[in-house]
Parts: C-alpha cells; sequence; structure tokens
C-alpha cells in the first residue's frame, strides 16, 4: 500500500506559482506513458505523492481517489468487492497511476463493449492553470449541472488541468468469461465480428493475430454458455493472461522493433487498410496496430479516408498525434486557453499549439 | 476577469435592443422568406418549452431547411450581435428552449430526416429534429435500437436530447446519450460549420463530444448527429415489488446494485404516484402500497432467468409485501403502462406540476423522499415521486395551480429546497433536465465561484460574443450575489467582492 496523503495544497501552490511566473510545468505521474505524445519542457510536477482512495462504496459503484493512487493498487481494492474497471486500462508499467491513466483516456480490449475511460468518469477535483482547485461533475451517476468538464480531462494529457481526485463509476465482474478462438483471415475476422455484434451476445473483447480471431465473451455464466454453443470455435483456457498481454501491448507482435509502430483508429467495419506492414486488430476492428515503415502523411491519408486517424507509438513520425484541422485546432487552442491562461500545464504534449 | 468580460457581454446582449425590422430584411436578403416568421400568430408556438411556466414571445423565428440556412442565420445574427435560442421539440422542462424577446429563436424541427443507417457498424446519421423514438422504429426491423429512451421519447428530438445528455429509463445499463453517440456536426456561432467526434473510437484532440454533450444550446447548434446502435436483447422481464415502507424501497434499491445485478431499468413510483396512474391508466398497480419499484432485466433468455430469480430474492429479502414477474411482453407493457403515464396523470390531478430533477446517491434515497415528504409539509404542497431510482435520479413532481395568487412562486421556492437537500446529500440540482432558466439560482449553491467563472471562460472560447441561450444554464456571479446563495467555501462568505443588493 502506498501511502495516502492529501497534497492539493502543495500542488495548487506550485502551480499559481508557476503561473505567477509563466513557468512551463511537465505532470509527471510516475512517466509509464512518457513514450506517448511529445516531450515537455518544464520543471517536473510530480503528483504520484498525491495518493489514496478517498472514498469506495461498493453498492453505489462509485469509486473516488487521489491521482497518484497507483492503478494496480484501486484494482486490487476493487477486487475484493468483485468490481472492476470496465475500460480495462493498460497499464504499461508497475508504478501506473490514475492521474496518467485518465489523463492519456487510454482503455483496453473492453472498450467498444463497455466503454472508454471517459466514459467512466463522473467527476473530478483539477487545478487550473491558475492553481485554483475546482471540482466538477460528482459521486453521482446522472449530473449535467454546468459544461462537462470532468470528461473533458480524460485524454487531455494533463494539458487542461492536473488531476487531483476523480470519481469513476466501476462495476461488478462478470460471473462468467470465456474465450473463443476461430481461423481468419483479418478481412474475414472484421466482416465476422461485425455479424457477431448484431447479435445479443456478452461479448467483451474482439482481437485478431496471426490468422486468429478471439472472441472473449463475459457475463452472467447462463448468457455466456448459450452464446458459446451458438458461435462454436476453440476456448482458449486460461484466457486471463493472453488478455492482459493484448491489453499492455506484450504480445509477441509489440515485441519487434524494426519498424514504427502505429495506432489506426477507424470505425470498426472499416475494411482492411491498404498499408503496407503487419498488422493486429483489437477493439472489434475499431483500433488496428500496424509496424510499417510507410510515410507518416500517406499512411495518415489512408487511415483519414477510412473515417480515422493514426498515432505513432514507437516511430520518429511528427507530430505524433494525428494533425487536427485548421478551426478545430483554433477552437481547442481556446480552449486550452480558457483553462490555462498562460500556458504552463504540460504545454506542448499533444500538439506544439496546446 | 474572464468572467467580467463575459458577463458584461452577457448582459448587454440580454439588453439589447435590435431593431426587428432591419434584422428580418437582412435575414429575408439572405435566406427563403418562408423560414423567416415574424408575425405575432407564427411566433405564438414557440413562446415556451415543457416548462410552460414561463413564456416569451420571441421577436423572430427561423426555420430553417438545410445547414446552410442554419449557417447564413447564425452568420446574420453574428453580424448584427443578436441572440440565439435554438430549439428542438421543446419538451425541454427547465426552459433552455425559452425565446428571448429581442433575440432570434432558431427551431431545427425541418431537420426530420433519418440519413444513413449503417448496420456494418451499427450506427445511424440523423437530423437533429429527428424525434429520439423515430430512430428506433426505423432499425427496428434490423434488429437494432438507439438506446437512451427518456420519457418524452415520442416527441424529443435528439439534437435537443444531445444538448441536454437526457437519460432514460434504460440508461442505468445503457448509458446516457453522452455514451451513445460517436460525431456531431455543428454550426458555430459565426456560422461555421465543424465536426465534432469521428466515426472511430475517438479523436485527435480533447473530447469536444463530452463537452457539447449536455451543453444546452450555449456552445453551438448540433445540425446532424451519429448515433450508436444496439441489437435488442432476446428477451426482457420486469419485476414489480411492492413496499409497505418507502425506506424499505429505497434500501431495496441500493441491495438490488449491490447484488451485483444491473438492471436495464430500476424505477420508482411513491403512494401519491401509484394512485394518481392507476386511476388514469389501470395498470393493476396496489394503490395501498407506500411504493413499488419496476425493476427490468433483459439480455438472453437465460441471462433473465438468472437475473430474474435474483431480483425477486434481494425484494423479498428487503421486505416487499408483493413481488409479481411479467409473464410475456403484453404483461410487461402493461406494468409500464403506469409509468409511462405518471405525468399526464398528475395533470389529471392537478392544474399544473413542476418536475424536479435532483440526483442523489442512492443510499440517501430514502431519507431525501422523506425530506421531500417533511417539506411538503411545511410548504402545503402535494408532491409524488416517480423517478429513475437505479440512477438516484429523482423527478419529485409538485402539484400546484398557477391560477392560484402566489402559489408558483411557492412551488418554485419549494423546489429550490428539494435542489438543496439533494446537494446536502452529495447530489446534484440536475441529472438530466438541465439547468436552463429554472435551476439557475440553484447553480449557485452547487458551484462556488472559481468554477461557474471557469464555465465562462469555457463558453468564452466558443462563443466570444455571448450569442448563444444567453442568460441560461451558468449564472453570472452578479446573478449568484443577488440571489444571495450560500456556498460556504471552505468557511469564506460567497463572493465577498460583490456588493449585495
Ligand atoms: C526509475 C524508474 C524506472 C522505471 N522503469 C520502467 C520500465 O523500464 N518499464 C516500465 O514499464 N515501467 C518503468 N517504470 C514505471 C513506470 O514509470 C510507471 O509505471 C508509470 O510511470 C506510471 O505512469 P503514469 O501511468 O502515472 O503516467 P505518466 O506517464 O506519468 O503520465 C501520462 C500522462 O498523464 C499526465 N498526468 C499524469 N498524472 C497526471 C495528473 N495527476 N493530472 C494531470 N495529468 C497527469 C502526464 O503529464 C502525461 O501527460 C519506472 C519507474 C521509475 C521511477
Ligand atoms: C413528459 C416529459 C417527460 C420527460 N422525460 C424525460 C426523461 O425521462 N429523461 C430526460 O432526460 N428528459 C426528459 N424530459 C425532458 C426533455 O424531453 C428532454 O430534455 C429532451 O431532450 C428535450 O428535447 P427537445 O427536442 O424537446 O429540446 P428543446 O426543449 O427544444 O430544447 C432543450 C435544450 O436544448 C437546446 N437545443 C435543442 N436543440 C438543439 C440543437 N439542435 N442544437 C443546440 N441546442 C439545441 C435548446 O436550446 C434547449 O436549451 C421529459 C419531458 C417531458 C415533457
Amino acid at each position: 500500500m502506498t501511502t495516502s496523503a492529501d497534497q492539493s495544497q502543495q500542488l495548487s501552490e506550485r502551480v499559481s506559482e508557476a503561473f505567477a511566473n509563466a513557468k512551463p510545468l511537465h505532470l509527471r505521474g510516475s512517466g509509464s506513458k512518457d513514450f506517448l505524445g511529445e516531450a515537455v519542457n518544464g520543471e517536473t510536477l510530480d503528483v504520484t505523492g498525491h495518493a489514496g482512495v478517498v472514498n469506495y462504496e461498493p453498492g453505489e459503484l462509485v469509486m473516488t481517489a487521489r491521482a497518484g493512487t497507483p492503478l494496480a493498487e484501486l484494482e486490487a481494492v476493487l477486487d475484493e468487492s468483485h468490481q472492476m474497471l470496465a475500460f480495462e486500462p493498460p497499464h504499461f508499467g508497475a508504478n501506473a497511476t490514475l492521474g496518467g491513466t485518465i489523463a492519456t483516456g487510454l482503455s483496453g480490449p473492453a472498450r467498444p463493449f463497455a466503454g472508454a475511460a471517459r466514459d467512466f468518469v463522473l467527476g473530478c477535483r483539477i487545478i487550473n492553470g491558475q492553481g485554483q482547485i475546482l471540482s466538477f461533475g460528482g459521486e453521482v451517476m446522472k449530473n449535467v449541472a454546468g459544461y462537462d468538464l470532468s470528461r473533458l480531462m480524460a485524454g487531455a494529457y494533463g494539458t487542461l488541468g492536473v488531476l487531483l481526485d476523480v470519481s469513476l463509476k466501476v462495476l461488478p465482474v462478470p460471473r462468467t468469461q470465456v474465450t473463443r478462438v476461430f481461423e481468419h483471415t483479418a478481412a474475414q475476422a472484421l466482416q465476422q465480428i461485425s455479424d457477431w455484434q448484431r447479435k445479443p451476445w456478452p461479448i467483451t473483447g474482439a482481437y485478431w493475430e496471426d490468422g486468429k480471431t478471439y472472441l472473449r465473451l463475459a457475463g452472467a455464466t447462463s448468457s455466456v454458455e448459450s452464446a458459446c454453443e451458438k458461435l462454436g470455435g476453440e476456448t482458449l483456457d486460461d484466457d486471463g493472461p493472453f488478455w492482459r498481454a493484448v491489453r499492455e501491448h506484450e504480445r509477441p507482435f509489440f515485441a519487434q522493433s524494426d519498424r514504427p509502430l502505429w495506432r489506426i483508429s477507424v470505425p470498426p467495419a472499416a475494411p482492411m487498410l491498404d498499408i503496407d506492414g503487419e498488422c493486429v486488430i483489437d477493439w472489434g476492428g475499431a483500433q488496428r496496430w500496424v509496424q510499417t515503415d510507410m510515410e507518416a502523411v500517406a499512411l495518415r491519408r489512408v487511415a483519414k479516408e477510412a473515417g480515422g486517424h493514426a498515432t505513432v507509438y514507437r516511430g520518429e513520425a511528427q507530430p505524433r498525434f494525428h494533425p487536427m484541422g485548421e478551426s478545430i485546432l483554433a477552437l481547442q487552442q481556446r480552449l486550452k486557453k480558457s483553462m490555462d491562461p498562460a500556458g504552463i500545464l504540460n504545454p506542448g504534449r499533444i500538439y506544439p499549439e496546446l | 476577469m474572464a468572467d467580467t468580460a463575459i458577463a458584461d457581454a452577457a448582459e448587454q446582449v440580454l439588453a439589447s435592443r435590435p431593431d426587428k425590422a432591419q434584422l428580418i430584411e437582412k435575414l429575408v436578403a439572405k435566406l427563403p422568406e418562408h423560414v423567416v416568421l415574424h408575425a405575432e400568430e407564427d411566433l405564438r408556438p414557440f413562446e415556451c418549452d415543457g416548462l410552460s411556466a414561463y413564456r416569451k414571445l420571441p421577436m423572430i423565428v427561423v426555420l430553417p431547411e438545410t445547414i446552410e440556412q442554419v449557417q447564413i442565420a447564425m452568420q446574420v445574427c453574428y453580424a448584427n450581435d443578436v441572440a440565439v435560442v435554438a430549439r428542438g421539440a421543446g419538451t425541454g422542462l427547465s426552459g433552455g428552449a425559452l425565446p428571448m424577446e429581442n433575440g432570434v429563436l432558431l427551431s431545427l424541427a425541418k431537420f426530420k430526416k433519418i440519413l444513413d443507417i449503417d448496420t456494418a457498424n451499427r450506427r445511424a446519421t440523423v437530423q437533429p429534429g429527428v424525434r429520439n423514438l423515430a430512430i428506433s422504429e426505423a432499425v427496428s426491423d434490423l434488429g437494432l435500437y438507439y438506446a437512451p429512451d427518456p420519457s418524452s421519447q415520442i416527441a424529443c428530438s435528439i439534437g435537443g436530447n444531445v444538448a441536454e445528455n437526457s437519460g432514460g429509463v434504460h440508461c442505468l445499463k445503457y448509458g446516457l446519450t453522452t455514451h451513445n453517440i460517436v460525431e456531431l456536426e455543428i454550426v458555430t456561432v459565426e456560422g461555421e460549420r465543424m465536426t465534432i467526434g469521428s466515426e472511430a473510437l475517438d479523436t485527435p484532440g480533447y473530447d469536444l463530444l463530452a463537452l457539447m454533450t449536455g451543453s444546452e444550446g450555449l456552445l453551438g447548434v448540433i445540425v446532424q448527429v451519429v448515433v450508436k446502435l444496439l441489437p435488442k436483447p432476446e428477451r426482457a422481464q420486469v419485476v414489480l415489488a411492492a413496499f409497505d415502507d418507502v425506506r424499505k424501497a429505497g434500501d431495496a434499491v441500493a441491495a438490488i446494485i449491490q447484488a451485483g445485478i444491473v438492471p436495464a431499468g430500476l424505477e420508482m413510483l411513491d403512494n401519491p404516484a401509484i394512485v394518481a396512474t392507476e386511476e388514469f391508466v389501470h395498470a393493476d398497480y396496489p394503490t395501498d402500497a407506500a411504493a413499488i419499484l419496476l425493476c427490468e432485466v433483459d439480455g438472453t433468455h437465460a441471462e433473465v432467468d438468472e437475473h430474474i430469480a435474483d431480483v425477486r430474492e434481494v425484494v423479498e429479502r428487503e421486505g416487499a409485501t408483493e413481488v409479481r414477474v411479467s409473464r410475456d411482453d403484453a404483461e410487461r407493457a402493461i406494468f409500464w403502462a403506469g409509468r409511462k403515464a405518471a405525468f399526464p396523470a398528475m395533470g389529471r390531478i392537478s392544474p399544473d406540476y413542476y418536475c424536479m430533477d435532483g440526483t442523489i446517491p442512492r443510499k440517501a434515497l430514502a431519507d431525501v423522499l422523506i425530506g421531500i415528504g417533511e417539506l411538503s409539509k411545511k410548504y402545503g404542497q402535494r408532491v409524488a415521486n416517480v423517478f429513475h431510482a437505479g440512477d438516484g435520479n429523482l423527478h419529485p413532481l409538485i402539484l400546484y395551480d398557477a391560477n392560484i395568487e402566489g402559489e408558483l412562486e411557492r412551488t418554485e421556492e419549494f423546489g429550490g429546497a428539494i435542489c438543496e437537500l439533494c446537494l446536502e446529500h452529495g447530489g446534484t440540482i440536475t441529472g438530466e433536465h438541465g439547468v436552463g432558466v429554472e435551476k439557475i439560482d440553484q447553480m449557485c449553491v452547487q458551484f462556488p465561484p472559481d468554477e461557474l467563472t471557469q464555465f465562462h471562460a469555457v463558453k468564452q472560447a466558443f462563443d466570444s460574443k455571448g450569442l448563444l441561450n444567453p442568460g441560461k444554464a451558468v449564472p453570472t456571479l452578479h446573478r449568484c450575489a443577488e440571489f444571495g446563495a450560500m456556498h460556504v467555501h471552505n468557511g469564506e462568505l460567497p463572493f465577498p467582492e460583490l456588493e449585495r443588493l
């Protein structure tokens, strides 16, 4: 167990000071996701000391914890009550924090079926770029008082505010989980996964790699069993480690490192993309990982034509995130300015302009 | 300070006196004449939304038929500093679409087409004026449906749903509007068209989709929506459980959730609501019960059997006096008929009713319901409760008669007290109906000045002149000072910098 400590005041003083001096800050959980996005020049603001579970009531399906709390610790606490973070966040390192998880907005294989990190955010307490401590949302399931600034924090990479506490909706762990494996080409997999999803089956993962589709079902025992009966396929024994490896990029595919690794996010049923390279498919088709030497502009054009966008995970391409259109970027710059007028919170972390 | 700037802008807009004749001229110079309405009899139908206690005649109504016309209308208003209030079907319950006498009401009522149904990705692209239920009807043959189902679903528009982040009976399991849309087309205050979100599951940059959802028409005009579609469950079944004590019913709600069941819907009616609906639709509700719960579970046949047994066990353990399980879809429809007719049923027993919308942690349900009962005695006004219990989203309906001098004012005061009761229990003043004009003063109680100032700064990033739906959703600090709400933050008196009026 990490020590539980409330450092809101100290952190807010640090930000106020940086605001007064217009000195940029580099917000850091434990840096497990530093490889994502651009490097930040600035004094490090370590948020890991602000840690601990603030409130957890299994009956309310809500957990509120400080941003520095290790993700592994949260998951252990939830597990004791047979509950979980249904968006299955990747850790990418043993000390990954709640703050880093929400700030990057990353979600695991369950994402298309259960929802993304942002979908589970109910509220948060943040420090804005002026050092003010602000609370948005709350611990209730429905809340439309004021703009939804708490969900906006998910995926903002700490460029709009320092996360202090986050309230998340949590869910019961399904009673049964089964994974079925099928022999498919990639194109067959996409078609099949799309068809399966029109059935009322409790699908919670659909991944394709090297000629095989892995379909995960989880929920009431009866419903998993009846879906399996109709589906056929081979059962993958002890499937926990398999899905953990998919989530953590620990499948052999991700270990190769001779070519750049791209994440391509597209509508799930988009056909196979015309990109020369090796590919695995997650999120039921909506997230495609490709190892390729294809030039960034051309690759991004392919992604965009398919209705999506491309991010570099490993490689030199710049910018790392898919460039935005002019007017949407201008709007995002104004939004950034509204939360962080001096531009001191992780400037340039996602785009040089933000 | 951002707030002062935006407050000044908003106050200027609210107090502005645009020249009606001139504006009409400018609009019809660029728009077909029939989309610009200005005669009193044409404006009258737009004078209020579902919160009919508030009425104002708009200066001009624009009823565009194409996105280009929306852009032109916005460009003309922007150039002339005229405020714009967007309107969908006008079923909103917080006065969000209340027009302005010195502004344009932009009705999206003509945008009624479903543009595309994409079965492979399970999505539909629809215009903002499409009725919520029309989407599910259009895809029903394909075995699909659109999950969020506000009780007003036969009438309310999807654009309004996005603007309010509306919920419904099935949101407990399937999420709110924000969880069920992937892309929006908006027209900005300057009249520019922009795409928010994408057909992929995420979009580069900030999550503007989340921010737009529930923004009550203050950040942009929604002109197209891509919604997610879900496969219809194999089966749905509902348990009706009666209780002789509101506290037991409230505790049973928490117990069902705690048991690890996620029902498709979990609704509660208290005795006044049961009696009123029973007289109206004869759903055979036990009229002597203090409260009933309607708990629906859905999924595969086997799953439904499993969960129905679980629910039955829990409610019996929590002291239900009677438990019925729907035998078929016809009976399920009857169980729901009362719940669905609850609002109109109130209309039969009282000339007017006022619908509140606080949301609280489920464990506080019983205490808050009992607290509302006590307030009801104090204000001498009847209340019926019919609500989304599984989400902790209350809908106390305060019965009143607008023709009785002072009764509306007393009702509003009572409503305010209910909001504050919800806040005391860690809740929020609005779960799904929005702030609009109705709960604007309670926003001063829920949020301290710094948060309100941050909201205004965000608004300014989208609408620097403050022309979109001004005076709604987020109060200015001046207004809060006038209201004198006591959000005592860190023991400080609120708004010390502002003069008391
Ligand atoms: C010396 C050392 C060596 C390590 N070596 C390895 C290793 O070889 N391999 C390995 O897998 N792990 C390693 N780790 C562990 C790894 O660094 C942690 O697991 C990881 O840092 C956790 O980071 P994070 O998830 O908190 O996200 P971070 O990477 O810290 O942050 C992700 C993003 O979120 C932002 N952010 C973080 N917190 C907040 C907040 N509260 N508010 C707003 N924005 C926020 C950040 O600014 C950043 O943009 C090492 C750790 C240490 C200390
Ligand atoms: C009997 C009854 C039952 C109800 N039950 C529920 C319920 O169960 N759950 C629930 O959540 N709500 C419920 N409501 C409230 C209401 O139906 C919802 O808020 C609905 O989403 C409003 O949709 P509308 O099209 O009528 O919007 P309107 O009332 O026309 O507008 C609502 C708000 O949205 C803005 N707006 C509308 N269209 C656009 C657009 N295209 N672009 C930008 N802004 C726009 C308006 O400016 C206004 O602020 C109920 C209402 C009634 C009368």
